[in-house]
Order: structure tokens, then sequence, then C-alpha cells
């Protein structure tokens, strides 16, 4: 049911797209629904961020994986995994932004040979979401030669890396099958990992059929069953230059693709794929662990009032030399 | 401390700069498709001939399949020896780039470039096919 229930979501999105424009409607499901998405998007994403940027910082966290600075000298710090400094966060957030890093640090536990617990390196998730991720951008980038009336070199030099191998004709993207390849794995390790089927939700399956689904009609599209491509650059630049049109004779593959698209904009604010913009607010990446050289002042302190003992010593003077105790001030 | 201003900063970075690149990069550009010229001398003449201008199959055909015909007919020649083609009228052609098709569409600036540069295509047929001269026109 988990399961079902977000695999059948994604297959009533196509068929209500491909209904619709049956029904003629390619303005709602060509302009009205995508400037939707990615109003919803664009909003929904800066009122999350906006909402975690106004919660207080907790402390530095030291418990990070590196040895932290040390007063003594030959005591040597790990200055990326545990930076003391701006640049060696930067540096942190980086690697972890683009390489993962924390998952790289996945472990699986198993009771092994039976009873005993053991605890060993798991990479593939790492692995797979790292060919997943990486994938996904380079798809992305590579859209924008639909988005842009000159075609930027950039995006013309990512285009022709991914398809260098130079096969068939549309050629192969490589990025085309890494991205299938490791959506369905780690769909499939949700599906035969006891544990992780376990703990796993629909919202946890809704964005991997969805961006299956997405990953299947590009796919179509460009190899198999083709749309008029020049036309889709016409209503896309339309799209993007506030001129929308609805130019003829685009197939409906290519609604029921941007339809999908549109529902993963207006989605993604809604959803644990904010971890687009979660990441560079987790506490343990992007604080530099310098508790030992800066105070850092708890940020919902009230004001408290304090009675030193100078001035107590101030109030009770006569009393305490009365009673014989002994006093600092004369 | 919070981490507002930066998440604002972060805020601008990520959608002024990236995700409305498109919007501003296109603003004043006229969104024009490209048009295709189908007036080279060979194809004048043909449609004197014939009364109609055609190709090889049907221009939709064409227009969607271009790219894996002349794969086909690139892998027939070299790797088969097979210069015919038969086309599903059951017409008979000879299989040659420069030949058969470039007879007909001999301005590549005005045909073949037009949509590939427009979509940011690079088809890699002239890194071994001579380009056609062209008039200057």
């Amino acid at each position: 049911m988990k399961i079902l229930l977000p695999l059948f979501t994604v297959i009533a999105l196509v068929v209500i797209a491909f209904v619709g424009v049956q029904a003629n409607l390619h303005a709602l499901f060509g302009i009205v629904i995508p400037y939707a998405a990615v109003l919803i998007f664009m909003f929904g994403f800066i009122f999350k961020v906006l909402k975690w940027g106004r919660s207080p910082v907790p402390f530095r966290i030291p418990t990070t994986a590196g040895q932290m600075k040390s007063f003594a000298p030959w005591i040597k710090q790990n200055k990326l995994d545990n930076p003391s400094s701006r640049l060696g966060v930067f540096g942190r957030m980086l690697l972890e932004v683009f390489l993962f890093r924390s998952l790289f640090r996945n472990t699986k536990t198993q009771l092994y040979p039976g009873t005993k617990l053991t605890y060993g390196s798991e990479k593939f998730l790492w692995l797979g979401g790292l060919a997943f991720h990486w994938s996904f951008l380079i798809i992305f980038v590579r859209h924008f030669r639909f988005f842009m009336q000159t075609v930027p070199y950039p995006i013309q030099l990512a285009e022709h890396l991914d398809s260098f191998l130079q096969i068939g004709a549309p050629l192969l993207y490589i990025t085309d099958v890494v991205l299938v390849g490791a959506v369905t794995f780690l769909f499939l390790r949700r599906v035969f990992m006891p544990q992780i089927k376990y703990i796993s939700l629909p919202a946890d399956y809704f964005p991997l059929f969805l961006i299956l689904g997405i990953a299947t009609t590009g796919i179509m599209m460009r190899y198999f069953t083709k749309v008029p491509v020049v036309r889709v650059k016409e209503l896309v630049m339309g799209l993007v230059s506030f001129q929308p049109v609805i130019p003829e004779g685009i197939g409906s593959i290519f609604y029921i693709h941007l339809f999908l698209v549109s529902t993963l904009l207006a989605y993604f604010p809604l959803s644990k794929l904010m971890h687009m913009g979660g990441v560079f607010l987790s506490p343990t990446r992007n604080m530099a662990n310098n508790s030992r050289e800066v105070r850092h002042i708890n940020p919902w302190n009230y004001p408290v009032h304090v009675h030193t003992y100078d001035q107590y010593e101030d109030d009770f003077r006569e009393k305490m030399k009365k009673a014989g105790l002994p006093v600092e001030k004369e | 401390m919070k981490n507002a201003g930066k998440v604002v900063i972060g805020v601008v970075i990520g959608f002024v700069v990236v995700f409305g690149f498109p919007f501003y990069y296109n603003l004043g550009k006229a969104n024009v498709p490209p048009k295709l010229k189908y007036d080279t001398p060979a194809i004048l003449q043909y449609e004197k001939q014939y009364g109609k201008k055609e190709c090889v199959e049907s221009k939709e055909f064409m227009s969607a399949e271009h790219m894996q015909l002349l794969n086909q007919w690139r892998d027939a020649v070299v790797r088969n020896g097979d210069r015919i083609y038969v086309n599903s009228r059951g017409e008979s052609f000879h299989m040659s780039l420069q030949n058969t098709c470039l007879n007909c569409h001999s301005n590549k600036k005005e045909f073949c470039d037009k949509c590939h540069n427009y979509l940011a295509v690079n088809p890699y047929c002239f890194s071994c096919h001579i380009v056609p001269k062209e008039k200057q026109s």
C-alpha cells in the first residue's frame, strides 16, 4: 500500500495530462499549470527557508568526525571535518553538497553470523545517490538549451560531453542511462532491504516514481515516439519570455512530461525534496567548531537578574563583620 | 545568532541569479522559431518536373526521424556496402548524404543549421563529409 499509493498517484497524473490534452486543454497544461507550479516552487521554497532562517541557531556542535583545533601544537587539526574557520566550513559544505561525505559514512547493521551484531560499511547508497543527483543536475543544465534563444557555450559543452559516446541518433545521453539506473536502484533498495522498507513512507516512493515518470517520458520523446522539438522550444521560449504560445502539433507525451515536471516543482517545497535548501542549514555541517575561541551567547537568553558576591558583601558587610565572617573589602 | 541573513543571501543567489537566469537572459529577444527554405535550384527543378516537393519520405517522418535514417544509411553503406534505399512509396534512392540529400538541400546554412543551431544540436556529419559550397546571399 505504501508503494502502490504513490505509484497510482503518478499513473493518475499521467492519465490526467493525457485526457486533458485530448480534451484540447493545451493552454491549461502548457501555460497555466507550469506558471502556477513555478510560482508555488519559488514562493514555497523561499517561505520555507526564511522560516528556517528565523529559528535560533544552536551552540556550535563539537561532535563532528575529526580532531578539533587544539592549543597543543603537536595535535593536528582535521581542518575539513572539524573546521574552526569560515573557509573550512565553506570547504566542508562544498564537499557535502557535491560529494555527499555524510552518506559516505553510512553504515549497515547486521546480525552476523546469526546473533552477533555487526556494523559494516555501506557505500551503495552514497554511490547511488551521487549517480542520481549528478545526472539529474546535468540533465537540468542540459535542458537550458530549450530555455535560451542562443545557447551559451557551457550548456553546449555539458550536452556535448554527455553525448560523447556517440551511440545511435539522436545521440544517447550517458546521464539518461545513469539516472534511470540510479533511481531504479534507489527504489529497489527501499523494497528489498527490510529495515529500509519498514521506515519508507509514500512520501519516499512518490518522488522516485515521479522522477522515473519524468525520465521515461523524456527518454521516449528523444529516442522513440519523437515530438517536433522546434515547436517544443517555441512553447518553452514563450513561457520564459512571458509571451506564451501554444504551437500546433506537439504530441501529448510532451504535455505529460511537462505536467509531471510541474507536479515535481509544486510538490517540492511541501516535501522532503526541500533537503536541497536544507542541506545548507545542517547544524553539524555549517558551523565552525570554535567554541574555545569565541564566546557564543545563547540567542534566546532573557535578561537574568544577577546578584554577584561583591554586591552581596556590600549589602551585608557590617553584619558579616559582627558575626566574625571574613570579608574581602574592609 | 540566527541564519536569516545568510538564508537571504542564499535565496538571492539561488533564485535571482540561477533560477531567474533564463527569464532575464531572454528579455527583449523575440521568440522566433526557425523557418526552413526549400527553394534551392534542385528542389525548384524537381517541383517543375513533378508538380510537388517531396523528400525520400514524408515531411513529418523526415523532420522527426532524419537522424535515424541517416544513421541507417551510414551503417548500410559503410558496413554492408548497400547503396540502394527503398522508401515507403516503393521508390529507390542512392544512399548518399552528399550526392542525394545535399543535392537537393544544397543550402546547409538555411536548412540543416537553422534547427540545429536553434536547439544547439551539433551533429558530426560534417566531420567526415564535405560541407557543400554555398552562394553568399
